[in-house]
């Protein structure tokens, strides 16, 4: 859902990776966002001691998740919140579309959610005649670009000032030329008011639903969210199963570990916490409220013990910030909503590996994203796994017909033969040092060699050497 | 996160884990590795059934090959000594992931027991060996490379960093990006070669904005790496590893 038509990974890298000006935005981006992080976490082990905290929240309210949904529908309910439950991000589309179609609602207004990306919601509702404007500022740049986002948390991040200039100017009526930042900001907030007050329906995401007390919470820094929220007659908000906290006390070790990582905010600007529709004698909320459960092949990442870490996730965009690949090739090569270490986690689980399992190969294990996840999630296990499970060597075996190339499989069979018999590897050795350097520049050597001169294979090993210096070898 | 280990008293021998690429394209980098092992009046026994700590089948999505590599790297380490490995990369594989590659298999605790007795090279000359180097080599100013495995998983940069540092003709810079991967990543640099190159040309232009004339760390994958892509730059840099640079230092 949400990708472009024909995912070729390869390609995307290759263009990403000549656009010097991508390159440029992103690295100073990413630089920003990386000594903000680092500043507002400055003291080591307490930012530690809140990542356990973080891991162990998600993993409680994980392990008893089918349990924690009921009690939050159920206390949702009692809220007059109405909960509804989608399988498939198509059900969830046809549930959001009922519900405009019920209001005669041909406008909605949606604040920043990825799993509304995920499930590919506004060419959905565009295709059955209900328009959506995007109202976080990065979103509703994009959305004037006609792009996807680039990133969890920054969507319109890939774009430095000059380009979104040229773009207001562009696409935006009566918008006069400027760079300034705050003329920009000025634009955007007048073209987007008078959307707010036209909206219908209001459509939002959720950072995390408080079971116990039946409420939502969405974090912030524009308004943008509040007023999708309380505006529009009816709000309706999705999220993934995942989302669920047990109580009320768990938020703020979440929150801090969330917008400390995201953008580098000990709180954000606003804190949204929804506890119901408007009540009689309340002055603004919504009519109706709307909750939509999405699981979307979540049930099933939940089920495998290891997989079921990916959940965790608390959508803060960090290792993304923190990757030397994302870094050089944008959000937008990686073809699928989720880019970075959590999209090559999570995109092959949902998209499944056959179409998706290439993701994983973008990453050279350097861990870094796992040095930074705020809720501890193994990230470069998980990517090793969704290899092993592409190379049908997973515990789940072969998946969806995805198998790995022959000589693949080959070469390493034969890499083990060799690493395992003394002999053998004393062989190869010797022929290495004989023949290695006029070894052909072909396949994997080809690639190599490309920015490197190949490796120069040593005459003798130091297994040879070893016993020239009578080195006891047992 | 891995827990830091408990340094052993210093024992009177040890054996030396050579890696496959020290083995087969650094072999001078493992001799000098056990020379200065050696001149602290260590025993080092090579076993001659080693091979390769199956890393690179691991990371690739193989772990059946990696196992049957890894169980022969098992019984080739018999005796309870410290087994000494001169890099972060294959010492973070030993260490950490033997024991996660043999879980629920039999040898599990004969992994749990090996992985306990691995220490990458710098970091047991420095905690275990407590060594003072002397250094006789003229002025020079070095650049320092952290693999990404010695720096997050094995964790001890510090400890290369500090031998570097008794050198006291030597001017140990640091790169602006020292935290940021080479772009290796074992078959990573080939089945994403694109990335791979750009990574490794912000590497090289990083060490060459530091005026170092030689470029240190302490893993041969990287080595091979940014040591190829400073020679196809045609760049007087030159690459070495940890041992091999402080044996070149001190000996003689
Ligand atoms: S995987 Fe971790 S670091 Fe990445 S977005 Fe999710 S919570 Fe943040």
């Amino acid at each position: 859902m949400g990708e472009r038509p024909a995912f070729d990974f390869r390609g995307n890298i290759l263009r990403a990776l000549a656009d010097g000006q991508l390159r440029r935005n992103l690295q100073s981006a990413m630089d920003g966002l990386i000594r903000k992080r680092r500043a507002v976490f400055d003291d080591p082990a307490e930012l530690e001691a809140l990542r356990t905290v973080g891991q162990s929240l998600k993993q409680a309210a994980l392990s008893r998740l089918p349990a924690l949904l009921e009690e939050l529908e159920a206390n949702c309910t009692a809220n007059g919140i109405q909960v509804h439950w989608a399988e498939t991000a198509a059900e969830a589309n046809r549930l959001v579309l009922a519900i405009c179609q019920g209001e005669r609602a041909t406008r909605v207004v949606k604040g920043k959610s990825m799993v509304t990306e995920e499930i590919g919601l506004n060419h959905f509702l565009a295709d059955h005649g209900v328009e959506v404007l995007e109202t976080d500022l990065g979103e509703f740049i994009i959305q004037l670009a006609g792009e996807p986002p680039s990133h969890i948390i920054v969507p319109a991040v890939h774009k430095n000032r000059d380009q979104i200039a040229r773009l207001f100017h562009a696409r935006i009526p009566g918008a006069p030329y400027t760079e300034k930042v705050e003329e920009l900001n000025a634009i955007a907030r007048r073209t987007l008011r008078q959307k707010f007050f036209e909206g219908q329906v209001g459509v939002s995401g959720v950072n995390f639903a408080v079971a116990r007390t039946g409420s939502l919470c969405l974090v912030e820094n524009e308004g943008n969210g509040r007023m999708c929220t309380t505006v529009p007659p009816v709000h309706i908000a999705l999220m993934g199963l995942e989302k669920v906290v047990a109580r009320l006390e768990d938020l703020p070790p979440l929150l801090r570990l969330l917008t400390g990582s995201a953008t580098g905010q000990i709180v954000t600007t606003y804190v949204n916490l929804i506890s119901g529709p408007r009540r009689p004698g309340e002055k603004d909320g919504p009519r109706e409220l709307h909750l939509i459960l999405l699981d979307n092949g979540r049930s099933r990442i939940l089920a495998d013990p290891e997989l079921r870490q990916t959940l965790q996730c608390i959508r803060c965009g960090t290792c993304l910030n923190h990757c030397p690949v994302y870094v050089r090739i944008g959000g937008h090569a990686y073809g699928f909503v989720y880019p970075g270490p959590i999209g090559e986690v999570l995109t092959p689980q949902l998209e499944g590996l056959a179409r998706a399992g290439v993701l994983a190969t973008a990453s050279s294990l350097c861990q870094a994203c796992g040095e930074v996840c705020p809720v501890r999630i193994p990230l470069p296990d998980l990517i090793r796994r969704m290899r092993t499970d592409g190379a049908c060597q997973g515990p789940g075996g072969p998946e969806d017909g995805c198998r790995p190339p022959l000589w693949e499989s080959l070469a390493w069979k034969i890499w083990a033969l060799v690493n395992t018999h003394p002999g053998l590897n004393a062989l190869g050795n010797a022929l290495l040092g004989r023949f290695g350097r006029r070894l052909p520049r072909r396949g994997p050597l080809a690639a190599w060699s490309a920015v490197r001169t190949p490796p120069r294979f040593a005459p003798k090993s130091l297994h040879a050497l070893a016993v020239k210096e009578g080195l006891p070898h047992e | 996160m891995p827990a830091p280990p408990s340094y052993p008293a210093k024992p009177t021998q040890v054996y030396f884990f050579a890696t496959c690429l020290v083995d087969t394209v650094y072999p001078e980098a493992g001799l000098a590795a056990i020379r200065l092992l050696q001149r602290e009046g260590l025993e080092v026994i090579f076993p001659k059934a080693q091979s390769c700590c199956g890393q690179p089948a691991y990371n690739a999505g193989f772990p059946r090959e990696a196992r049957a590599v890894a169980r022969r790297q098992l019984r080739a380490f018999p005796r309870d000594l410290p087994i000494i490995v001169p890099s972060g990369s294959c010492g973070g594989m030993l260490r950490h992931h033997y024991p996660y590659l043999f879980a629920g298999l039999p040898e599990w605790e004969a992994a749990q027991r090996f992985a306990a007795r691995v220490f990458e090279w710098g970091e047991f000359m420095r905690h275990v060996l407590q060594v003072r180097l002397e250094d006789r080599g003229p002025p020079l100013r070095v650049a320092w490379h952290s693999s990404c495995h010695a720096l997050r998983e094995m964790r001890i940069v510090e400890d290369s960093k500090a031998l570097v540092r008794q050198l006291a003709q030597v001017e140990l810079v640091e790169l602006a990006r020292e935290e940021e991967c080479c772009g290796f990543g074992g078959t990573f640099a080939v089945k994403q070669p694109a990335i791979s190159a750009a990574m490794v040309g912000d590497k090289v232009t990083d060490i060459q904005g530091t005026g170092a004339g030689r470029l240190v760390t302490g893993d041969c994958g990287c080595l091979m790496n940014i040591g190829g892509a400073l020679a196809h730059r045609g760049l007087a840099v030159q690459g070495q590893h940890l041992a091999e640079f402080i044996w070149e230092r001190t000996h003689g």
